[in-house]
C-alpha cells in the first residue's frame, strides 16, 4: 500500500462523509427523539401531564426498536432509503436507517436527563401557575441543559459507531474504508488508519460535549 | 376578626397506593383570615404537607372544597386555577430555586410565567431583592448562596406576582436556628408591611410561637384543635397539643408489674428531700405505694415502698443511686406489703 494522493483523498472523503452522515442523522434523530423523550417524562404516572397508557405504549415501541440490531435494521430500512432518497448505497442512503436507529436511543438519553431534575423545582413552577408547556420550555429544558449536552456526546458517538457498520451495505465514510480494505482486501494498514481516525473523531466529540456541559452548568462554582 | 381569605370546608384527601387507600386528610374545616399569620403544626406524617398542597390545588382534594376569596377552586377551569395560584406564593423546605438561573432571573421566573414584560419584571425583581436584602447577589447563582440566602431569594420569588397569600412548607426546617430566626423575622415583616396572609406549615413549636397569630394542630389526618397561639399554648386541650407543647414532661410511665423496693429511713436528717433528689438525679418518675415516716428530733424514721419505672435501665439507675447515697433498701414482692 502506498500513501499516494489518491489514498489521502480517499481518506479525506471518508472523514467528510462520516462527518456529515453523523451530523445530519444526529440532527434528524434529535428532531424525532427529543420530543419522544419529553413525552416519556411528561406523560408518566407521576409526570406533569400524566397519560399512562400513551407512556406505556411509547415506551414499548421504543424498547422494541432499540432491540433490533443495527445491521438488521440497515437491511430492513434501506428499501425505504431507495424510496425517499432514490438510492440504497452511499452515505446519503445511510442517513435514514441511522436516524431511525438513533431516535429511540436519544429518546431514552433525553428521558434520563429530564428525570435528574428535582421534582421540587417542578412543583415550585406549578405553584406559580406554570402550564405544562411552560414547565417543559422554562424548567425541564434549561435545567437539564448540562445533562442534555453530555447525553448528546454519548448519542453522537454511538451514531458514529453505527455509521461505521454502513460499510457492509455499500455505505460510505471511514467505516466503509476500514471494512472494504481491511476485511475484503486484506490491507490492514489502511483499515487501522481509518479506525484511528474514527477514534480521534469520537475523542473530539466527547471532549466538546464534556466541555460544553461543564461550561453551561451553573451548579458547580 | 377579618374576613376569611381561604376557607377549607369538609375537605378530605385519599391517596391510592399499592397497599390500598390511604386517607391523608379527613374532614378538615379551617377559615384563614386576611392578613393573619396562620400556623399548621403536626408531627411528620400527620398530613400537613398534603393540606398545604390542597390549598393551592397542587393536590386535588377528594372530598369537600377549598375557597379562595370566596371562589371554589374545584369549579375553576385549569387556566383559572393557574391564575389563582399566581395569587398564592409558595416557599419550600428545599428552596427549589432553578439551579441554572441566576438570582434575578429566578425572581423574574413567576413574572415570566405571568407574561409580564421583561423590563417591568426586572425592575420588580430588583425591588424585591432589596426587600429581602440581597440586591448585591442579583447575578449570583443559587449554588453560590447559603441556605438562608436561598430562602430569601425564594421569598422574593414568591412575592413577585403580588400574591395575597404565602404558603410556607417547612420553610425553616433546613436552616440553622439563627437563620431560622431571620427568615421568620422577614416573613413577619412582609406580613405587617404588605398585608400578605402567611400560612406556615411546621413541626417546630418554636416557629409557631415566634410568628403565628393563630394555629391549627393536625394529628392523624384531622384537625385536633384550632385557636390563637396564646390560647393553645396556655391550655392545650387535645392529647397531641399537650404532647407538642409540653413535650416529654407528661410522658406517661407504666408502673404495672414493675419492681418494688422498700426504702428504710433510719435516722437520716429529715431536712434531706430524699425522694425528690432521687427523681432529679435519675430523671425518672417513681411511684410511691406506701409511706410511713416521722420526723423525730430532726431525723427521719420509718419506711416507704416505691415502684421502679418499668424500663430495665431506668430501674437500674434508681438502684445505683440508692446504693451510692447509702440509703438502705430491699426489694419486695407484692406479698410482702
Amino acid at each position: 500500500m502506498t500513501f499516494d494522493a489518491t489514498t489521502i483523498n480517499m481518506l479525506k472523503t471518508g472523514i467528510w462523509e462520516t462527518f456529515y452522515m453523523v451530523l445530519l442523522s444526529s440532527f434528524l434523530a434529535y428532531v424525532i427523539g427529543m420530543p419522544l423523550g419529553i413525552i416519556l417524562v411528561v406523560t408518566d404516572t407521576d409526570g406533569i401531564h400524566p397519560i399512562p397508557l400513551l407512556q406505556k405504549i411509547l415506551g414499548l415501541v421504543i424498547n422494541l426498536m432499540r432491540s433490533v440490531p443495527f445491521l438488521i435494521l440497515l437491511f430492513i430500512v434501506l428499501p425505504l432509503s431507495k424510496i425517499i432518497i432514490g438510492t440504497r448505497i452511499g452515505s446519503p442512503a445511510i442517513i435514514i436507517p441511522l436516524t431511525i436507529a438513533a431516535a429511540p436511543y436519544i429518546a431514552r438519553v433525553v428521558e434520563s436527563s429530564f428525570r435528574e431534575i428535582d421534582a421540587g423545582v417542578i412543583e415550585a413552577a406549578k405553584s406559580m401557575g406554570a402550564s405544562t408547556w411552560q414547565i417543559i420550555w422554562k424548567v425541564l429544558l434549561p435545567e437539564s441543559k448540562p445533562s442534555l449536552l453530555l447525553g448528546a456526546a454519548l448519542a453522537i458517538t454511538t451514531i458514529l459507531s453505527y455509521s461505521a457498520m454502513a460499510g457492509f451495505t455499500g455505505g460510505g465514510g471511514l467505516g466503509a474504508i476500514a471494512i472494504n480494505y481491511g476485511y475484503y482486501r486484506y490491507e490492514p494498514e489502511l483499515m487501522w488508519i481509518a479506525v484511528i481516525l474514527l477514534v480521534v473523531m469520537v475523542q473530539i466529540i466527547q471532549e466538546i460535549g464534556t466541555r460544553l456541559s461543564k461550561k453551561s452548568d451553573k451548579r458547580i462554582r | 376578626m377579618e374576613k376569611p381569605i381561604i376557607q377549607i370546608q369538609n375537605m378530605g384527601k385519599t391517596f391510592k397506593t399499592a397497599n390500598g387507600l390511604v386517607k391523608a386528610l379527613d374532614q378538615i374545616n379551617l377559615d384563614i383570615c386576611q392578613g393573619e399569620i396562620f400556623g399548621i403544626i403536626g408531627l411528620s406524617g400527620a398530613g400537613k404537607s398534603t393540606l398545604v398542597r390542597c390549598i393551592n390545588y397542587l393536590e386535588v382534594p377528594t372530598e369537600g372544597q377549598v375557597l379562595f376569596e370566596g371562589e371554589s377552586l374545584a369549579e375553576m377551569t385549569p387556566i383559572q386555577q393557574r391564575k389563582t395560584r399566581q395569587g398564592m406564593g409558595m416557599i419550600f423546605q428545599q428552596f427549589n430555586l432553578l439551579a441554572q438561573r441566576n438570582v434575578i432571573r429566578n425572581v423574574c421566573f413567576p413574572l415570566e410565567l405571568a407574561k409580564v414584560p421583561k423590563k417591568e419584571a426586572g425592575k420588580r425583581a430588583m425591588e424585591l431583592l432589596k426587600t429581602v436584602g440581597l440586591e448585591d447577589k442579583a447575578k449570583a447563582y443559587p449554588a453560590q448562596l447559603s441556605g438562608g440566602q436561598k430562602q430569601r431569594v425564594a421569598i422574593a420569588r414568591a412575592l413577585a406576582t403580588n400574591p395575597k397569600v404565602i404558603l410556607c412548607d417547612e420553610a425553616t426546617s433546613a436552616l440553622d436556628p439563627n437563620t431560622t430566626k431571620s427568615i421568620l423575622g422577614l416573613l413577619k415583616e412582609i406580613n405587617r408591611t404588605m398585608g400578605v396572609t402567611v400560612i406556615v406549615i411546621t413541626h417546630e413549636m418554636a416557629v409557631i410561637e415566634a410568628i403565628c397569630d393563630r394555629v391549627a394542630i393536625i394529628d392523624q389526618s384531622r384537625i385536633a384543635e384550632v385557636g390563637t397561639v396564646s390560647e393553645i399554648f396556655s391550655e392545650p386541650k387535645s392529647r397531641i397539643g399537650r404532647q407538642l407543647i409540653l413535650g416529654d414532661a407528661i410522658k406517661r410511665v407504666n408502673f404495672s408489674g414493675a419492681r418494688q423496693i422498700r426504702i428504710i429511713f433510719d435516722g437520716r436528717e429529715s431536712s434531706e428531700p430524699v425522694i425528690s433528689n432521687l427523681v432529679l438525679a435519675c430523671k425518672v418518675p417513681i411511684n410511691i405505694m406506701y409511706a410511713a415516716t416521722k420526723d423525730i428530733g430532726g431525723t427521719a424514721m420509718g419506711q416507704m415502698i416505691i415502684q421502679l419505672p418499668e424500663g430495665e435501665t431506668e430501674a437500674a439507675r434508681v438502684i445505683h443511686y440508692l446504693k451510692n447515697v447509702k440509703i438502705p433498701f430491699e426489694e419486695v414482692t407484692e406479698d410482702d406489703i
